[in-house]
């Protein structure tokens, strides 16, 4: 008996195991599934939670709900993984296992402690993140008793999981203190590493203005390089300050501490993987697929869904000893809230940066690319209820490789 | 100076359009068009992301610089004042590093 073996359960590694149990032959294969957490979080819904638009059972569902049963569910921790000896050595009662095929995908986790004073005495009192289900609950509380003053929202290091997720942040913000009939009292202040809030030109040219409209003041090439939680100020690496009176952070993004330990990820924690095929670089049954690879596209679970498809038809290849040809084009697929009921659908991959058009249908839509408007917030409402029923095994027709029809190239 | 830049190609933030087009006295001239003259601690930097580029087909961010070199990012952002990620990869000859979107 064969074994193939999955870390992680969230996502990408839910679907690729169902993929695997529909595909591999159960006289041959073992598929088992390794995880720590048994509740699997619908993660963009997080960024609705502060402003009291989502409740906890939006976004929290047991994982048994969508492994299937066939699988061999393990609750435990990560030791170790050693590639070399096609072996994996779990926390719980240091129990080994031998694979014969492994895929990693157990994501990545926000670091405050990468930030110096960031997970001091102010986190969760006026310093708070939303990408995680407590740190946004904790925000909405917070967000309920502020009336009046400095909101910061700071991203201290990319890559990060959802890169839109900030700026969404800062518009439904915007539209929440507007709703209370309190913006003129607050100052919402946005400070990125990155050279401007949109970097690449197309949508530089189209979204630029969105902070100008809402007065939200921009805080470009800000590298954090600590937070003073006595003086409630930030500082970056050039010397500059920033005061606020609540912090939204959104700490640096690394994979899980056993990557680290087992000396097979990046500076980040990361799995450097082909790009295109996503096999390991070194191991060639060692896979990667979702956030947890290194792979320059966008780490979201449109993202992952995409990948995952190319690496099931890879891995199937590599099983039979055929060639592993199939390429993931780096196709993300987003809807960014834009506040207001409003949202903004942006398409692109690796070479092709987000364009103005249509969405799925050329010409027609009904959602319009790179575009303010209501259709495209409703889009952002249906993928919750999307994606529990993809979760369950409910095929969901999103073609994984980028269409150029429709669009202004 | 100007010898040297005529014939390599910039975008229209500065950046070389052709990495592989880059040498060191075009970092030089790079380097002395943005107001900075390079030390024995910016070649540190620059000779890292020139690797790192080689291996990785992209510019390094200012973790992998301060990780796997002995320069602190303190020191990173002294060298490379105002953004060491952008001008480290502008002296460099490589793309200006983008987010998504």
């Amino acid at each position: 008996m064969k074994t193939f073996l999955i870390l992680g359960a969230g996502t990408a590694g839910t679907l690729m195991a169902r993929s695997m149990v529909k595909t591999l032959d159960p006289q041959e294969w073992k598929v088992v599934v390794v995880d720590r957490d048994r509740a699997h979080y619908y993660q963009p819904g997080f960024l609705f939670i502060p402003f009291g638009i989502y409740k906890p059972s939006d976004v929290i569902k047991p994982k048994t709900n969508y492994l299937p049963r066939q699988v061999e569910m393990i609750w435990s921790d990560i030791e170790l993984v050693e590639p070399a000896e096609n072996r994996v050595t779990l926390t719980e009662g240091k129990r080994v296992i031998h694979y014969d095929e492994l895929v990693i995908a157990t994501g990545v986790d926000i670091r405050p402690d990468q930030t110096e004073g960031l997970d001091g005495a102010g986190w969760r009192q006026n310093i708070f993140d939303f990408y995680t289900y407590e740190g946004s609950v904790k925000l909405a509380e917070a967000l309920k008793r502020f009336d009046g003053g400095r909101v910061v929202i700071n991203i201290s290091e990319m890559p990060v999981k959802c890169p839109v997720a900030p700026l969404e942040f800062v518009f439904l913000a915007d539209d929440y203190f507007r709703r209370r009939g309190i913006r003129n009292k607050v100052d919402l202040i946005y400070s990125t590493p990155l050279p401007d809030a949109f970097t690449k030109p197309r949508a530089n040219a189209t979204l630029g203005p969105m902070f100008e409209k809402r007065g939200i003041q921009l805080e470009a090439d800000f590298a954090i390089g600590d937070v003073d939680a006595s003086a409630n100020a930030i500082h970056s690496y050039d010397g500059r300050e920033i005061g606020y009176d609540l912090l939204v952070s959104i700490p640096t993004n690394m994979g899980a501490e056993y990557i680290e330990r087992s000396g097979i990820g990046d500076d980040l924690n990361y799995i450097p993987v082909d790009k295109f095929t996503m096999q390991s670089k070194q191991w060639p049954n060692v896979w990667a697929v979702g956030d947890t690879t290194n792979l320059p596209a966008s780490k979201a679970g449109s993202v992952a869904h995409f990948q995952h498809e190319i690496a099931v038809h890879n891995i199937l290849a590599h099983i039979k000893g055929q060639p592993v040809d199939d390429k993931f084009d780096g196709h993300s697929l987003c809807y960014i809230e834009s506040g207001a009921g409003k949202a903004i659908l942006i398409d692109f991959n690796y070479d092709l940066e987000p364009v103005p058009g249509t969405y799925p249908v050329p010409g027609i839509g009904p959602f319009q690319l790179l575009k303010e408007t209501t259709f495209n917030h409703w889009g952002k409402l249906i993928f919750r209820p999307m994606y529990w029923a993809m979760m369950s095994g409910i095929n969901v027709p999103l073609p994984s490789k980028m269409s150029t029809a429709g669009k202004k190239i | 100076m100007s010898d040297v830049l005529a014939a390599v190609k910039f975008d229209a933030e500065g950046f070389m359009v052709d990495p592989n087009a880059w040498t060191k006295e075009i970092a030089e001239a790079i380097a002395a068009r943005e107001g900075m003259v390079l030390t024995e601690r910016h070649w540190v930097v620059i000779n890292f992301a020139r690797d790192y580029f080689k291996k990785n087909g992209e510019s390094p961010t200012p973790r992998n610089i301060t990780k796997n070199s002995d320069v602190t990012t303190k020191e990173l952002y002294e060298l490379f004042p105002g953004g060491p990620a952008k001008l480290a990869a502008k002296v460099s000859g490589l793309g200006k590093p983008h987010g998504c979107i």
